[in-house]
């Protein structure tokens, strides 16, 4: 295997080929912060909270440190102005969608985000998409999938999976970095398969 | 007709084609291309079909041929008749008798359908005198009129597939890299990224399976150059993406086609079938041992699929979401294979850089941008349509000379150049050099050639609004920075537009579209922000006057208009109080006439009906509405004569 040479925040890294800048970074001990990384899943890139400045060999520009993979001699800055100016934005921008999360709140802290900028937005989900792509791609069982696109975009329980294979699964709910993920289950409960949902209240 | 199984069995065929052709027999040659289409001129191919039996003549005579798009679309249903190129335009049904017995019997040209110079009111007969194609550079479009779509024959008569010859048997697959590099083409789909050093990227991959893909999901508003390149001449864009096979190693190309494209649709599954037959698709083209395979794949009407990683994705039947790149298609593409993906005029390009050599695009154009581009000029401009230019002309050029200007003595303000992403440039850009640097100086991008042309009356706080709602309904949503700030801009810009703007929203857009430019995920996103930042740039006074002063002064945003009937000028003549669709105009005979404004859905219509010579309906906007005049001072007094 071969071993590439860059820089992080000024420091020497040694790293393998095919890793991920978030990967090198860690092996550091250079914290990158990230929502929709998952170390059991398919890198991502969607936040985008992960987003660092990357110049490799002359090619300069920002790239998502879960997805974009080392090279010879890259050299990476994961607290500059503007990446801190970013993940603020972003931070305001998921806050409008979940005030209360400890998680954004602990990050919002950090680079000076305020919850209260943003107009409030009607879902409690940042569309980190963890759940649906831990039912997909580890558990294999579908159950939750992302619907329509754009500002409209949302996850959904299927109703005919989700009676069958979520009673005794659900390790997806402790992914979930708000509170969505659960309401939007146990709406699904509710709805569509109410029996099985007034038999686990009644039996708690 | 038997498989052509070698140059010389080619070359032999094609002279068999022209020799059975006689230049000087007339023929009639109808745009059948989806804007003509939509304005009957399938109905003109029939009368004129029929006329031609009824008046006693036949294919032995004349020829009618249906085409695809010559690009005045202004003015279809198009006919030209050869071989004196008399264009006719806006031809309905009711002229084919007299085109027949007038123009083809005889030779007489019918003055009220030719185009007619609004310099100087003399009529024009020839089709590449009108001002608008004379001052275009036709190389792509301007087979277009010259074949019908669905005849392989009429392609091969105009020099087609030689191209193809001239790769297959005299270039090796680096040698057509290289010249397609030589000719400095650049990418027509929107990034301009330059198309023979992609080419040699997927050349290079190691695997023995590697794809060629054409992107038609050409999705910009407005926009319809690579639809009318697919539909009037698909075997160009075939040829040239078999030619790309080879080129790269490919024996496998696919053609993505929005869903909204039936006709090209169409039109491109037969030119395959055509092709196969012919041994021009298919295994050991031309005896060369080179096998290619073409199929076509219906979009399902997602915008963001025009980015070329979503565009994989979904041919591969997966959720049309952008991946990060790198990995980039030429390494990891369709099936995670070596992928070589081009919009369709870059293919289209590609024959004639093999046919007349790489210098053919190189020589034209300007130092970073060479070769013709073809633009849909569209908006407020009097000759709509595609216009193929030479790169560096000048935006000026584009919109006066062949557009003619802006229709109904109104002001130009802005054109708006690459789709939704684009930017609006204003008045004092309109001498800059179209191409690719150039636009992105001025904040505007060249995009896949949507140019949309703004006047006096269009607010560009409505423009910005327009974009983000379409970007926002086609976004895909996997990338926060995308779907939030647009979510977030739209809905702030909503708010300006309805007179809740607030001090500081402006440097909140800025902030946001800036964050949204640099932070997503692929190019969509990333130029998402150029119409609320170019329209920033250069109309701020136009956001202040809306934030500060509630005033629209293109009288646009309905919530800060309001229409007010001049006591004093108000003739009592009853029009408007009729034409109102919300019944909100009290107004009896002698009674002036008094707008209800909690009624009035401010559609303009009284302003538009008022009689010019009373002119009493104004409008009014960032200033208070006049008191309604008391009921009891209404009444016309009438002065005796």
């Amino acid at each position: 295997m071969s071993e590439i040479h860059l820089q992080i925040d000024g420091k020497d890294v040694e790293a393998e080929e095919g890793m991920t800048i978030l990967d090198a970074a860690r092996s550091v001990g250079i914290n990158i912060p990230t929502l929709c990384h998952h170390a059991e899943l398919e890198p991502y890139g969607a936040c985008r909270i992960c987003v660092v400045e990357v110049d490799a060999g002359g090619r300069k520009g920002i790239g998502a440190a879960c997805v974009r993979s080392v090279e010879q001699n890259m050299v990476v800055n994961t607290r500059t102005e503007q990446i801190d100016s970013i993940r603020k934005i972003l931070l305001e921008q998921f806050l409008a969608h979940a005030p209360d999360s400890e998680v954004l709140l602990r990050l919002a802290k950090e680079y000076g985000a305020d919850k209260d900028r943003f107009e409030k937005q009607s879902s409690f989900c940042i569309l980190c998409g963890l759940c649906v792509r831990y039912c997909t791609e580890v558990k294999k069982k579908n159950a939750i999938g992302f619907f329509d696109r754009g500002s409209t975009r949302e996850i959904k329980f299927f109703p005919e999976i989700a009676a069958k294979e979520c009673k005794d699964c659900k390790e997806c709910f402790p992914l979930c970095p708000t509170s969505y993920l659960q309401a939007a289950y146990h709406v699904t409960e509710a709805l569509a398969f109410p029996s099985t949902f007034s038999e686990s209240t009644s039996k708690e | 007709m038997p498989r052509i199984n070698s140059p010389a069995e080619l070359e032999e065929f094609r002279k068999d084609i022209i020799s059975k052709r006689d230049p000087n027999k007339p023929c009639i040659a109808v745009c059948t291309g989806t804007g003509c289409l939509a304005l009957g001129a399938g109905k003109v191919v029939a009368a004129l079909k029929e006329e031609i039996e009824k008046q006693g003549l036949n294919t032995e005579v004349v020829d009618t041929r249906e085409t695809g798009c010559p690009g005045f679309c202004e003015r279809g249903p198009i006919v030209v008749i050869y071989p004196e190129e008399i264009c006719y335009l806006q031809v309905q049904p009711d002229d084919a008798a007299e085109i027949i017995s007038q123009t083809i019997v005889s030779k007489k040209v019918i003055e009220r359908l030719l185009y007619v110079d609004p310099s100087n009111d003399e009529t024009i007969a020839r089709e590449s005198e009108i001002p608008f194609y004379k001052n275009q550079m036709r190389h792509l479009i301007g087979n277009n009129i010259k074949i019908d779509p669905k005849s392989i024959e009429d392609y091969l008569a105009v020099g087609g597939y030689s191209a193809l010859v001239k790769a297959l048997i005299e270039e090796t697959p680096e040698q057509v890299v290289q010249l397609v590099k030589d000719s400095n083409l650049r990418g027509r789909g929107g990034a301009g990224f330059p198309a023979g050093i992609k080419w040699g990227f997927a050349a290079a991959g190691k695997e023995k399976k590697k794809y060629v893909v054409v992107n038609a999901d050409e999705g910009d508003p407005g926009a319809f150059m690579d639809r009318a390149l697919l539909e009037g001449n698909p075997f160009g864009v075939l040829e040239g993406l078999t030619i790309g096979g080879y080129a790269i190693g490919a024996s496998e190309g696919y053609l993505y086609v929005r869903q909204e494209y039936p006709l090209a649709v169409e039109n491109v599954t037969l030119a395959i079938k055509q092709a196969e037959e012919y041994g021009l698709i298919g295994k050991n083209i031309l005896g060369s041992g080179f096998d290619f395979k073409v199929t076509v794949h219906r979009g399902a009407g997602a915008f963001v699929c025009g980015e070329e990683t979503a565009l994989l994705a979904s041919l591969e039947g997966k959720p049309g979401e952008p991946k990060a790149r790198p990995p980039f298609p030429a390494v990891k593409g369709l099936f995670g294979k070596p992928t070589n993906i081009n919009n369709v005029e870059t293919w289209s390009n590609i024959p004639l850089i093999l046919k007349n050599g790489p210098e053919y695009i190189s020589s034209i154009g300007t130092e970073n941008s060479k070769g013709t581009k073809i633009f849909s000029l569209v908006g407020k401009v009097t000759n709509t349509g595609l216009v193929e230019v030479p790169m560096g002309i000048s935006l000026r050029d584009i919109i006066f000379k062949i557009g003619g200007g802006v229709p109904g003595g109104k002001k130009f303000k802005a054109v708006q150049t690459g789709g939704p992403s684009g930017g609006c440039i204003p008045e004092e850009h309109l001498d800059i050099k179209v191409d690719f640097d150039e636009l992105a100086k001025v904040g505007a991008i060249m995009g896949s050639g949507g140019m949309i042309v703004m006047d006096e009356d269009t607010c560009m706080i409505d423009v910005s609004k327009y974009f983000l709602n379409f970007l926002s309904g086609e976004s895909c949503g996997k990338c926060s920075p995308c779907r939030e700030g647009i979510t977030h801009m739209l809905s702030i810009i909503t708010r300006i537009s309805e007179g809740k703007g607030r001090e500081g929203d402006i440097e909140f857009l800025e902030e946001i579209a800036i964050s949204t430019k640099n932070a997503s995920l692929c190019a969509l996103g990333g130029s998402a922000p150029n119409p609320v930042l170019s329209t920033i740039r250069y109309f701020r006074d136009e956001y202040e006057a809306h934030i500060r002063d509630k005033r629209c002064s293109a009288f646009v945003c309905k919530d800060l208009i309001a229409y007010h009937i001049d006591p004093e000028k108000c003739k009592a003549c009853m029009i408007c109080s009729r034409k109102c669709p919300a019944d909100a105009i009290d107004g009896a005979k002698k009674q002036i006439h008094v707008i209800v404004q909690e009624k009035c859905t401010k559609c303009g219509t009284c302003y538009e009906v008022c009689p010019s010579g009373f002119g009493a309906v104004t409008r009014l906007s960032g200033e208070p509405v006049p008191a309604p005049i008391p009921e009891e001072e209404r009444t016309i007094v009438g002065k005796s004569k």
